[in-house]
């Protein structure tokens, strides 16, 4: 099965973010809530459409993720980029 | 330069509680992303990989210290601290939050700025030759006809929904520092055999998917008739061009289509309709808009300088720094100074806030308080007595931006890529660092002399390198970065779009391959060649063998 | 959906629609004004001209002034279709209708009409506008007040920045 979270921008600023398990939405892809599967991803989409009808998020998608270092890494390069911040600023990495 | 009166004043500021009224409706749920996003794209406003970015004009690349200090304001208050000069003289700045927006743009209008027409499909930000109003070859200062498109194409009721984006460039000099061949309008401004001085107009141009040198549609438009002449072009354009292909919407695509002769032919039937008419500039305007170029209080000097002379004969650092960053100045006795954003191992294009306000202090004390902004990414001081290169060129070491290598390898073009745009493929920025940090030797940099690279993230082609003596394409290979190089391209007045040399390389393989290729340059270079004139006289075939036998 | 017609002022008037937009296969109503796509003017030309009733013709985004250049005098109202608000082509339409042609009928702005756009429909020589939501009337008024400054001549009677500084320097 693969692995996926969501993520998006949020709204007021931009900011690359994550759905949490709570159903909040945090900076950090470690807080992400990892889905399991096709259906599991569904239901965190539901999740995510909410937010951007509340304006708290915009253009959410699922992202492959696997595991690695005891958490969870992006699949994909640019998902890279997006959640560690440019690749020629590594002091804006969120930790 | 030019100064807003209480027309200009009122436009923007009023454009600006327009987007206020926007944004608030954003925020309250009253519009929807798909909604808002045409209505924060005409005013600069992207939503890109980390956060959104907002464009700004610098018009026809000309700014005052005044305007680079609010820049700075801008970087330092709401943002990270820098920002990043772009490849078409705007300025992007990479972090503000939605919320803020309006407050930066209610600043910049302070200081006769807007982010207006920097994105979406309408006329953007009108770009120049960069050493205009300073430059020895220059038949007339662009920027007088750069600021009336500007106000004609603000938004423009007519032409705020083309097909797709519009630009325009112009420039005033033979040489051509504004690469008008690659835009979809270039002007030209010429001398007739009457010695009259009018307009040579390309259509057509662009790089991008499909990259295209301009077609001349007319040798020569009296001056007088430029508007109405660009108002029949995006007229036939606005109707005509194709909307069902995002990828064919670009003017290019329906030039080619009809041909250029054709497509001539029902320029002219539009303009007959419409010039002489209202679109023509009432008496008195044009002169109205001279007066603000009318050149600064120079000083009567000499042609050399006895201070400048002994500078150089005492400092081989700053004797480099001479050859590579001043350019010819029309007044006996003055320079015109490239500063470098192009710092070994840099982020091209980027400046900080301390490094913007320095600037704006060196433009005050050396320059008339002018500055200007280079499609390649540079700064400008346009108006330096000789007396003070010295004094001016230290006090650019001191701020990082004396690096001696202007239109030399390691002066890249890149485009954000990766790093930011959500639109790239691959990294560029970190591709240009290290090709600079390879050229890093001055004498060895000298030595290959002039050699442009231009690096593009994806197919848009924001980093130019259709028009690059080595252009870098980023694409990527199921998941990994490669890159296609292009040789041969050219942006000035022999416009030349390069040739693919081959399969792409990796992203550890790029930076030898382009040494390689500079390494057959100089092989075969013949006395005083340039890269691209050896390029142009053996051709691809020694660069192929050499870089695939290699690598 | 609300008609909007242009009181003059920047201000506009909610306004009854009189005009019947009849399909390419319905029947003509027995009387009152009617709007036909172009191929039924096209094809109905002489009797709907014969019917002495008001006549308009609705024409899509990529259908040009010039095909009913000719038939101007019969008309008494033109559509212009939006199909999406990045469709642009209606803009040199109306300016070509209004400035080329000479069109003084009812220039109406229809399909996905966006409030942020009607100034710049306005200013193109629209005077009606098919604008949802039950406050067009408000939002059009709103619209129209956003600028007093503008740049260029258009299809309307707004003075452009160029004109206006000649006058305002001989009053000083």
């Amino acid at each position: 099965m693969s692995k996926h979270v969501i993520t998006a921008n949020r709204l007021v600023d931009g900011a690359v973010v994550y759905l949490t398990v709570g159903g909040g939405w945090s900076e950090r892809i470690a807080d992400a809530a990892v889905a399991d599967g096709k259906e599991a991803g569904a239901v965190l989409m539901a999740k995510a459409e909410q937010a951007v009808a509340d304006c708290l998020v915009v253009a959410p998608y699922l992202i492959d993720v696997a595991d690695a270092d005891g958490g969870i890494r992006a699949q994909r390069y640019r998902e890279r980029i997006r959640s560690d911040g440019p690749s020629i600023h590594p002091e804006f990495a969120k930790t | 330069m030019y100064r807003y009166d209480e027309f200009d004043h009122t436009f923007v500021r009023q454009r600006v509680e327009q987007f206020r009224d926007q944004v608030e409706r954003r925020l309250s749920g009253a519009l929807s992303e798909d909604e808002f996003r045409p209505l924060r794209l005409m005013n600069g406003l992207y939503l890109q990989l980390h956060a959104y970015m907002l464009r700004v004009a610098i018009p026809y690349g000309t700014l005052s210290s005044r305007q680079m200090r609010c820049l700075a304001h801008i970087a330092r208050t709401y943002d990270k601290g820098y920002g990043h000069f772009t490849t078409r003289q705007n300025i992007q700045f990479n972090w503000p939050a939605l919320k803020d927006v309006p407050d930066i743009l209610l600043d910049l209008a302070e200081v006769e700025m807007h982010a207006l027409q920097t994105s979406g499909n309408c006329i953007r930000n009108v770009t120049a030759d960069q050493y205009a109003g300073a430059a020895a070859d220059e038949i007339e200062d662009p920027r007088v006809w750069c600021e009336i498109i500007r106000q004609w194409s603000s938004l423009h009721p007519e032409f705020s929904f083309l097909p797709r984006k519009f630009k325009i460039a112009v420039t005033g000099a033979p040489n051509d520092r504004a690469a008008v061949a690659v835009h979809d309008i270039g002007l030209r401004i010429v001398r007739n055999e009457a010695g009259e001085v009018g307009f040579q107009v390309l259509v057509g141009g662009g790089q991008g998917r499909t990259p295209v040198i301009g077609a001349v549609i007319r040798p020569f438009l009296p001056k007088r008739y430029l508007l109405s002449y660009l108002e029949a072009i995006l007229r036939v354009y606005n109707l005509l061009g194709r909307r069902d292909n995002i990828f064919k919407a670009r003017i290019k695509i329906l030039v080619q289509q009809v041909g250029a002769a054709v497509f001539a032919d029902m320029v002219e039937d539009e303009w007959q309709q419409i010039k002489d008419g209202p679109v023509e500039l009432p008496a008195g305007e044009l002169e109205r808009i001279q007066a603000y170029f009318a050149p600064p209080p120079f000083e009567t000097l000499p042609d050399a300088d006895s201070g400048f002379a002994d500078a150089q004969a005492g400092d081989p650092a700053f004797t480099a720094w001479t050859r590579s960053n001043l350019a010819a100045h029309r007044q006996p006795g003055y320079a015109i100074v490239n500063l470098s954003l192009k710092p070994v191992g840099g982020i091209p294009g980027d400046a900080t806030a301390a490094q913007m306000d320095a600037v704006a202090d060196l433009a005050d004390r050396y320059s008339f308080g002018e500055i200007r902004v280079s499609h390649e990414q540079n700064l400008i001081l346009p108006h330096v007595r000789l007396q003070d290169l010295y004094p001016l060129w230290q006090a650019l070491e001191g701020i990082g931006f004396a690096t001696a290598n202007i239109g030399l390898a390691s002066d890249i073009i890149a485009c954000p890529g990766l790093d930011y745009c959500s639109l790239a493929n691959a990294r560029s920025i970190p591709i240009a660092q290290e090709i600079s940090r390879r050229f890093a030797a001055l004498d060895r940099l000298h030595d290959i002399g002039e050699l442009r690279i231009k690096i593009s993230g994806c197919i848009n082609a924001c980093g130019h390198h259709h028009v690059g003596h080595i252009g870098i394409l980023g694409v990527d290979k199921k998941g990994e970065e490669f890159y296609q190089l292009t040789l041969g391209g050219d942006a000035t007045d022999t416009a030349a779009l390069g040739d693919l040399i081959g399969p792409a390389v990796s992203v550890h393989k790029v930076v030898d391959a382009v040494e390689t290729l500079v390494g057959v340059y100089l092989e075969h270079r013949q006395n005083g060649e340039r890269f691209l004139d050896t390029y142009r006289r053996v051709g691809l075939q020694p660069f192929k063998e050499t870089l695939y036998a290699t690598h | 959906m609300p008609l909007i017609r242009s009181a003059g002022n920047g201000a506009g008037q909610v306004v009854d629609d009189p005009w019947t937009l009849v399909g390419d296969d319905e029947p003509l109503p027995e009387n009152g004004p009617v709007i036909v796509t172009l191929a039924r003017w096209q094809q109905d030309r002489e009797s709907l001209i014969a019917s002495g009733r008001p006549l308009g013709v609705r024409l899509a985004s990529d259908q040009l002034a010039g095909t009913i250049a000719g038939d101007l005098p019969h008309l008494s109202l033109i559509a212009l279709e939006f199909p999406s608000f990045r469709d642009g082509r209606a803009y040199s339409t109306a300016r070509q209708l209004r400035d080329r042609y000479g069109f003084r009928g009812e220039l109406r702005a229809v399909g996905n009409v966006l409030r942020d756009q009607l100034l710049f429909m306005h200013r193109c020589g629209f005077d009606a506008f098919e604008v949802p939501g039950a406050d067009a009337a408000a939002a059009f008024a709103r619209a129209l007040g956003e600028f007093s400054v503008f740049y260029q001549p258009a299809s309307d009677q707004r003075l452009p920045a160029t004109r206006l500084r000649p006058l305002r320097s001989a009053a000083e």
